[in-house]
């Protein structure tokens, strides 16, 4: 896990769910077949309304047009990202999409577990509203050693709070990882 | 200790446990479907290599139910990747869609086929696990991940919860059902409200309900955020598992002087019928606030709203009416959908009710609860204005990205379906 993560950020508002992160009609795709799951990148964040798409005026679009990624690799985000359900496609489409880590106020319990669990990417919890501070297309740097986060565009500098118990799954890559580095499973 | 804490403390092989405790636990029951099992067999191969074991055969519940009835080949694929599955390995609990042993949505399913054993741990690769609570036990979702890795350990991870308490008082009017119960509780605590927290729910009109309607309570916790939904075992709940399984189960409850985050009290006769407004589960209001909202589309499904309580209250209303707005009726299981022919209401069949009353009765799956392959029955196209008795309204939940979603009681459903626009039960009963 790399300690310094750096990357544009896109901004998104509240209660962004899984059907917004990825509408389940795009369910039915391999996650392991390499060209079939790139689907999963290309349709990420697809749901969520234009008129809310990378705030405040909207109308920012994760993915250009025929792009399979996005220039966009940290979310900034409000509370309770990712409600909704259970499917691990949805951190798994982020990261499909390039994007790296998630910055929001908070999380839904599952979608938290599966960033983490699964190694897709971080999911970081700010101290306070960070999506009015930033804007869509700031470049911003994540020191995780010190838990702070750069706005390069603004020069403005935030405290994040320490992932904590979950830190050594978040390091070590996903639960899978975990477990075997500490003799769980062979 | 709370009843969750009992549970959680057995599973962990403690005497007890506290809230903000990281524990391991063993699993007693793992249930997925055709959206996430694929996904969970493919990680459980790649991480546990050539010699890949399941940890418990008998302990694995497989129900395809939410793309089925589609010509999506993608989606098909996917009920074909459980059959091999399933196959492969003998797996003995694997419901296959398209046969006699086809079930429908799992969270129905795993009630009416025994598997909510109160005192046990299910855990499910979709948000709604929460459901089996209803039983006394603990259950909740998961992912992918989560999922392979107990397909191969029997063991997950978890925080202990807090718990939050919501006692409802006196017995139950007609024209309030479980559902307007959770979505009041939702109006107060927001969608974020019990994020990793149990949902204990109690008092005289949550034990005065069966078990179709304690399952609605207990299916919506996730809409707050909340880790798991519980409700005790009483006699009713008991005598429930008991008809449906052999196995032996653990009752657990809450010690008087158990420790709560927070606890709520609710005086049912001073709450009336509720709907959460477009865009999310929270956004109560009720319906005499919105009564007159024309409607394009009614629907009655799901595992929140698809179970038989949900259409005998839709056939009290539906009796001798014809609805104004195409109205779905999805029946939650096959079960239900075959005692929707033999159960009735003044002597008239619920199917015939409905079927007289126009509504259009599709065949049991997740269906367009959650919007699904452009095919699916009852999907919302362009401007459409829902009103359902499924569990979300979040932008696109049921399809179109431009649709607006009204969640709200079967009762409430069905007078809405009635006059075309939202309508109050009370002016049906």
């Amino acid at each position: 896990m790399a300690k310094l993560i750096t990357g544009r950020a896109y901004v998104l508002g509240a209660n962004i769910d899984t059907d917004q992160i990825i509408p389940a009609e795009h369910l039915v795709y391999s996650l392991s077949d390499e060209q079939e799951s790139r689907q999963y990148g290309r349709f990420a964040l697809s749901g969520v309304p234009p008129e809310r798409a990378g705030l405040p005026a909207g109308g920012i679009g994760f993915i250009s047009e025929e792009q399979w990624q996005s220039d966009y690799s940290i979310i900034v985000a409000g509370p309770n990202f990712g409600c909704g359900s259970s499917r691990e496609h949805a951190p798994f489409a982020l990261q499909k999409a390039g994007v790296r880590m998630v910055i929001a106020e908070s999380y839904a319990r599952i979608f938290y577990r599966n960033a983490v669990d699964g190694g897709f990417l971080v999911p970081y919890e700010s101290m306070e509203p960070l999506n009015t501070r930033i804007r869509t297309g700031d470049m911003l740097e994540v020191n995780m050693a010190e838990n702070r986060l750069f706005n390069a565009s603004t020069l403005e500098s935030f405290s994040l709070k320490a992932p904590g118990s979950v830190l050594p799954i978040i390091e070590a890559g996903g639960l899978f990882e975990y477990a075997r580095q500490n003799g769980m499973i062979k | 200790m709370t009843i969750t804490e009992k549970i959680l403390a057995r599973a962990a092989g403690k005497t007890s446990v506290s809230p903000g405790e990281n524990i391991w636990i063993k699993v007693d029951t793992l249930m997925t479907h055709d959206v996430c099992g694929p996904p969970t067999f493919q990680i459980w191969k790649r991480e546990f290599g050539e010699k890949a074991r399941i940890w418990d055969k008998e302990k694995v519940v497989i129900f395809p139910d939410h793309y089925i009835f589609t010509r999506d080949q993608h989606a098909n694929r996917n009920v074909g990747l459980l059959r091999q599955f399933a196959g492969e390995h003998n797996l003995p609990n694997f419901y296959d869609a398209h046969t006699e042993r086809y079930k429908g949505v799992c969270h129905i399913a795993l009630a009416e086929e025994g598997y909510n054993l109160p005192g046990s741990v299910l855990i499910g690769t979709d948000s709604h696990s929460c459901t089996s609570g209803a039983f006394g036990l603990f259950s909740t979702g998961v992912g992918n991940t989560d999922a392979a890795f107990i397909l191969g350990t029997g063991t997950i991870w978890e925080k202990v919860p807090e718990s939050m308490k919501f006692t409802f008082e006196g017995a139950m009017p007609e024209y309030l059902t479980a559902k307007d119960l959770i979505l009041w509780i939702l109006g107060d605590i927001s969608t974020d409200g019990a994020t990793y927290r149990a949902m204990e729910f109690d008092g005289e009109a949550v034990f005065s309900l069966n078990m179709d309607e304690r399952m609605t309570l207990t299916n919506m916790a996730i809409e707050a955020g909340g880790m798991n939904g519980i409700i005790a075992a009483d006699e009713t709940a008991q005598r429930y598992v008991r008809e449906r399984s052999d196995r032996p189960f653990e009752i657990f409850n809450s010690d008087a002087d158990a420790r709560y985050h927070s606890t709520y009290r609710y005086d049912t006769a001073r709450l009336e019928p509720v709907v959460a407004k477009p865009h999310s589960p929270d956004n109560r209001d009720t319906v005499r606030n919105v009564q007159g909202t024309p409607l394009t589309k009614a629907y009655i499904g799901s595992c929140t709203g698809g179970k038989m309580t949900d259409f005998m209250n839709a056939a009290k209303i539906l009796i001798n009416q014809k609805v104004k707005v195409p109205t779905f009726v999805v029946p939650g299981s096959t079960e239900v959908a075959a005692r929707l022919e033999t159960e009735t209401y003044k002597g008239i069949s619920l199917r015939e009710i409905l079927s007289d009353a126009g509504c259009v009765i599709a065949r049991s799956s997740c269906a367009a609860c959650l919007g699904g392959p452009a095919d699916t029955i009852g999907r919302s196209v362009e401007r459409d204005v829902v009103i359902s008795t499924t569990n979300r309204n979040f932008p696109g939940r049921m399809g179109s990205k431009k649709s607006e979603v009204y969640l709200a009681s079967p009762l409430t459903v069905a007078a809405s379906a009635v006059n075309g626009f939202i309508s109050d039960p009370r002016d049906f009963l």
